[in-house]
Parts: C-alpha cells; structure tokens; sequence
C-alpha cells in the first residue's frame, strides 16, 4: 500500500466511524490535497467536514483548536512543514500551552498533519526538516511515519487521542508503496526495533530509515557488521528505553537524520545516552546528519546537503573502524 | 430599559471596578505578581457585552478579570488565580491572563494579541456544524486589528458564514503606541465592513453596548453570520501594572475620566428612575464584601504542590468511538 494510501485510510477510518473528525486544509478538499492525502474524502463527507481553507497557516491551526474545544476533533494539514512556520504561534504558544494554563481545564483532541523534508530540487523553503522545533515544545506530541504500516496506525492513534499532536510525513514517502498489515494494539510510543543486530545501534525516523537499512545491508554484506536499526515513532516523548536497551547490547549508537546536525533530534539522543550509559559505550555516538547550510537547488548540491544511503555507510564504516570493529 | 438590568449593570461593573482597585492594593503588596492588566474605565464594554450576549462562548484576550466576573465566575476562584493559589479557576498555572471555565464557556484569556480570534471562529464553526444557534463573542483590542491573524480570521468567519461576534474595545492605545500611529484606518469598524455588518458605539455608555450587542446577538442567531461592532472605550490605568501610562496626557485622561462609564451608568439610572440612592448604597457594601472575601479567600488558600509541576500537561486518553 502506497504510503499515501495508508494516510487516507486512517483519515477515512476516522471519519467514518467518528462524526467529530474534520478534515481542514488548503487544497485539502475538491482538488483532493497537493500530496493527494485527503483524496475522495470531500465527495465521502461533504465540505462542512472537509473544509477547503485560504492560505493562512496560523489561523488553519487556530481555527482547529477552536473546533477541538468545541468538541470536534479537527486534523489539520500544512501544505509542507515549511509553511508550518507561520503557524508557530498557533502550535507553540497556543495548542501546547492551553490545557496546562488552564489547569486541565481545556481539551485539544487536535491534529496537525505536515510533510517535510528534502524532496527533489525544490529549493530551501520547500525543503527543510524542522522536527527538532516541535519536538523540543511541551505540551504536545510529535510523531511520525516511516511507512504505510506506521502512517496508518500512528495517524489514526493521534486522531484517537485527547492531546494535541504534531504529526510529520515526508515528502519522498508519499509514492512510496510498502507491505502492509492491520496490527493489533499499536503503541506510537514504542519505537520500532526493524532489524535486530549486535555492533551498532542506528536511531532513525521518517525517510532516512529506509537509507539507514540500506547503509547497514552494505556494512552486513561487505564488512561484517551488524547493525540494530531502531525507527522513532514518537519524537517527543522518545522512546529512550528502546533505544537504552540496544546500546547496551552494542555498545555503540549512531543517529542519523536529515535535519542540519547542530541542535537536531540526534543531537538530543546522543547526549542522552552519553548522559545515561557513558559507561557502556566503546565509541563516541555518531551523529549522521544535514549539511549546515538551506538545501540548494543544484541537484549535485542538494546530494550533497543531506546523508545519502552511500555517505552514511561510508560514515559508519570509518567511525567503527575507529572504535574497535 | 428595566430596571432589573440597570441593576445588574451596576452590581457587574461596581464590582469590576472595586475588584481591579484590589487586585492593584493587592499587586503592590506582593500577592499578585507577574503582568496585570486592568480594565478600569472599559467596564461597560465587557460588562454590556457579556450580559447583552448571553449564552453563548467567549474568547477574549489578556484584560479579562471584569468579563469573567461579568460571565459569573467565582471572584473567589478569580482573585486566587491572581494569587497563583491551587483554588485559583486555573489552579494557579494561569495568572491573570489565563482564566478559563469551559462549565460556563469562558475560554478565557490570551496573552498573544490576536491569537484567540481563530480559536473563536473555530469554535463558532464548529457550534453551527453540531447545530447549536448560539454563536461566539470574541473580544479583541484595537492593536489586535493590525494584525495578520485577525485579518486571516475576519475572511475565515465571513467566507464560511461562522456566528462569531466580533467585539473591538477600542481603547486607542496598543500599549503606548496611539491608533493613530499604527492603523492606516482610524475607524477600526471600516476595515471590515465589506465582510459583515459593523457598527460602532459609545463604549462608555453600558446601555449603548448592551443594545448594539443584543442586535448583534439576533443577527448571528438569525443568519448564522458574523458580525462586528466597535466600542470607543478608554483605559484609565496604564496597559499593565508594568506601565504607568505617562505617554498620555493628562488633559486626554482627564477628559475620558470625566465620561467614567460608572458614572454614566448611575446619573442615567437615578435621572429615569431605574435605580435609586438606597439600592447603590446596599450593591456598593455586597461588592465590599464579595471583594473582601475573595482577598480573604485567596491568601488562606494553599499554594500548588509539587506534583502539579507535571499535572495537567497532557491528558494521557484516547477516545473510544473510532474502534
């Protein structure tokens, strides 16, 4: 099922079972939604569910948490996360902050739905990776898909729940077709152990997951080195305990993603376990990570601003050389 | 005009007024902290509307105290709020900025000038998609009509037809700054007058407001529309606690202190027989007390726990409709 597929089923799945799920967005209604996420669901239920909205970010999302309080259980799309930064105010300083202002007292059963992340040669406002800005905000969830499974279950678990989240897709994953299956009490806060191994353990999330388990196919087949790859679901909370758990057992952790390195997500995981399991470690965390610079539009550039499936089994294969293996 | 609300009027606003008068004694002792804002000399406004209005929810922005009072919160659960106390209406997370009581659909204060206007058109969308009538006050200053999200908002609520009353206060001032040196359109009204009906009237005159706000209320209740009104008002305080209000003069002060809405109120109500010496003599002593006890109330009350740090941040279910 194409990753897109799974995305509107949970949005379908939704709607159809639960009259208090809108849909809101530009473009998200009769033109069907710019990534095609919210396809045939204005024909299904009609444009007072499926509301076709001007291009106004922050009142978008602040129009959502007023249905939410209301009652409604809004999801909101973002065209792309970039266009999220006009919504910051309406995210950070409103549906994060509401319910603890109020001593509980507010409710904000809300989704806000965006895509990120380096597409092909759209140049620096259409593709950055922005996760670290939501997932360093209390009050809110941040979660994201790696594939159909996740997209579906990950996207109807946060319409199914009473707290705000901000839910992150990636752009290239759109067309992507993965296998798929209904799966029985799926927690979005466990992260996902894909392939289990011994020497290092490699954190990803979103699209570079899918580098990660080439990168690390490469270094089994050529090198010898087995790697555990984990896939964060959520990035806030982070599921530390699985990624706790590996790193003992290979005592080296590596976190790649596509986001400039300095202050990304990675940033984050590493000085955990740098915190928590100094002790274990026999190699410094590695961090795989985006250039410090906008993503360029020259697609020889562009390469060269983000971690491929090649540099990252380059990086992982000379840091381990280093460190022992 | 009955009697019954000339009285209400008084009790609302008289209580409004002798409230902010103590939450200022009370700031400078040290029991109040953090930012202030009082609406003294704005009280008809929020007192005519929120009477005018009746059901419905409100949204308004960080100078809230009288319109809470006026919604029929607690002025003990207010004055605690104030006070950071655990039996403040927002269990002292909120401050003075941030009361909020969804039993009485008051969703209360912002501190993010203008950041509530989507939230009211989000929610009067969303009474109207239920099949609610009674639609939406949002209660907003003039800086808030110079910025991007109002402006996002006013085309929200007109192009899907949401029954959202906008309210201006128009104090002339965004802080420090005089409308005439941050909006290209004096007469805040005109901005929106191509998007849905707005007028504009005397906010220092309660009956004036109370009576555009009921035509208004009809409208929205009638066409399911949004509305707007205007209401020239003046702040008599500085913005805040924080402001002394000095980029005033005092002429300006004084002649707007000389059109005191309380004194409106009282010489239009004993001059048509609505209320008399007696009846202001017995709401000034129940606002005395109500005042007194709310102070008292607050000061014997404890302070949060340690466990609230991390209480009320998320709620931690999930529905059970969608299987």
């Amino acid at each position: 099922m194409l990753y897109r597929e799974a995305l509107n089923l949970a949005l379908d799945y939704a709607m159809e079972h639960d009259q208090r799920v809108v849909v809101l967005g530009e473009d998200v209604g009769f033109y069907g939604g710019n990534y095609k996420v919210t396809d045939g669901l204005y024909v299904k239920y009609g444009p007072k569910r499926v509301i076709d909205t001007p291009i106004a970010e922050n009142s978008i999302v602040g129009t959502a948490i007023g249905m939410a309080l209301m009652g409604l259980r809004p999801v909101a799309e973002i065209m792309t996360a970039n266009f999220s930064m006009l919504a910051m105010d309406q995210i950070v300083n409103q549906m994060a902050k509401l319910r603890y202002m109020s001593g509980g007292k507010l409710i904000l059963p809300l989704v806000v739905r965006m895509p990120q992340g380096v597409a092909k040669q759209l140049a620096a406002q259409h593709s950055q990776s922005l996760e670290h800005l939501y997932a360093s905000v209390p009050g809110i969830y941040v979660m994201c898909a790696s594939d159909s499974i996740t997209a579906f279950h990950a996207l109807l678990y946060a319409i199914k729940m009473d707290d705000p989240v901000i839910f992150l897709e990636h752009v290239l994953l759109y067309g992507m077709d993965f296998p798929f299956e209904y799966l029985e009490g799926f927690d979005p806060f466990r992260a996902r152990v894909l392939k289990e191994g011994k020497d290092i353990t490699v954190v990803s999330y979103l699209k570079m997951v899918h580098d990660v388990l080439q990168a690390c196919s490469w270094l089994e087949e050529k090198d010898g080195i087995s790697c555990e790859v984990i896939d964060l679901v959520s990035l806030r909370p982070i599921d530390f305990e699985t990624i706790y758990k590996s790193v003992k057992k290979t005592k080296r952790l590596a976190v790649v993603y596509e986001a400039p390195k300095t202050l990304g997500l990675g940033t984050e995981v590493s000085a955990r376990v740098a915190e928590e399991l100094f002790y274990f470690l026999d190699a410094p965390p590695l961090r795989i990570a985006g250039e410090e610079v906008p993503i360029p539009y020259n697609r020889k550039l562009e390469l060269l601003a983000i971690p491929t499936s090649e540099r990252i089994y380059h990086q992982l294969l000379s840091w381990s050389k280093n460190h022992g293996l | 005009m009955s009697q019954t609300l000339a009285e209400k009027f008084y009790y609302l606003m008289r209580l409004g007024r002798e409230f902010e008068i103590r939450c200022k004694e009370e700031y400078l002792k040290g029991n109040i902290s953090g930012f202030l804002h009082l609406a003294i000399g704005e009280e008809a406004v929020h007192v005519g509307a929120v009477v005018g209005f009746g059901k419905g929810d409100i949204f308004c922005p960080y100078r809230e105290h009288v319109l809470a009072l006026a919604r029929g919160i607690d002025p003990r659960l207010i004055m605690a709020e104030l006070f950071g106390k655990i039996t403040g209406v927002s269990k002292g997370k909120g401050g003075s900025m941030h009361l909020y009581e969804p039993k009485m659909d008051f969703y209360g204060g912002n501190a993010i000038v203008a950041a509530h206007i989507p939230h009211a058109v989000g929610a009067g969308y969303a009474r109207k998609l239920m099949g609610e009538k009674a639609g939406v006050l949002c209660i907003f200053g003039d800086g808030a009509t110079n910025n991007g999200t109002f402006f996002e908002s006013i085309n929200m609520a007109s192009l899907w037809e949401v029954p959202v009353l906008f309210l201006c206060e128009n104090n002339y001032y965004a802080i420090g700054t005089h409308i005439s040196r941050s909006s290209a359109l004096k007469e805040i009204y005109l901005k929106v007058r191509d998007y849905m009906p707005a007028v504009q009237v005397d906010g220092m005159d309660v009956f004036e407001v109370y009576e555009a706000v009921v035509e208004a209320k009809k409208y929205i209740e009638e066409y399911g529309k949004p509305y707007f009104i205007e209401a020239l008002t003046y702040r008599f305080e500085g913005h805040s606690m924080a402001d002394k209000g000095d980029y005033r003069s005092p002429r300006e002060i004084e002649m707007f202190k000389r059109r005191d809405p309380i004194d409106i109120l009282v010489r239009k109500s004993l001059k048509e027989g609505w209320l008399t010496e007696e009846q202001i003599r017995i709401i000034d002593q129940k606002v005395e007390a109500i005042v007194e006890e709310s102070v008292q109330f607050s000061l014997s009350s404890p302070e949060p726990s340690d466990e609230e740090l991390y209480r009320d941040l998320y709620c931690g279910v999930c529905s059970d409709v969608i299987p």
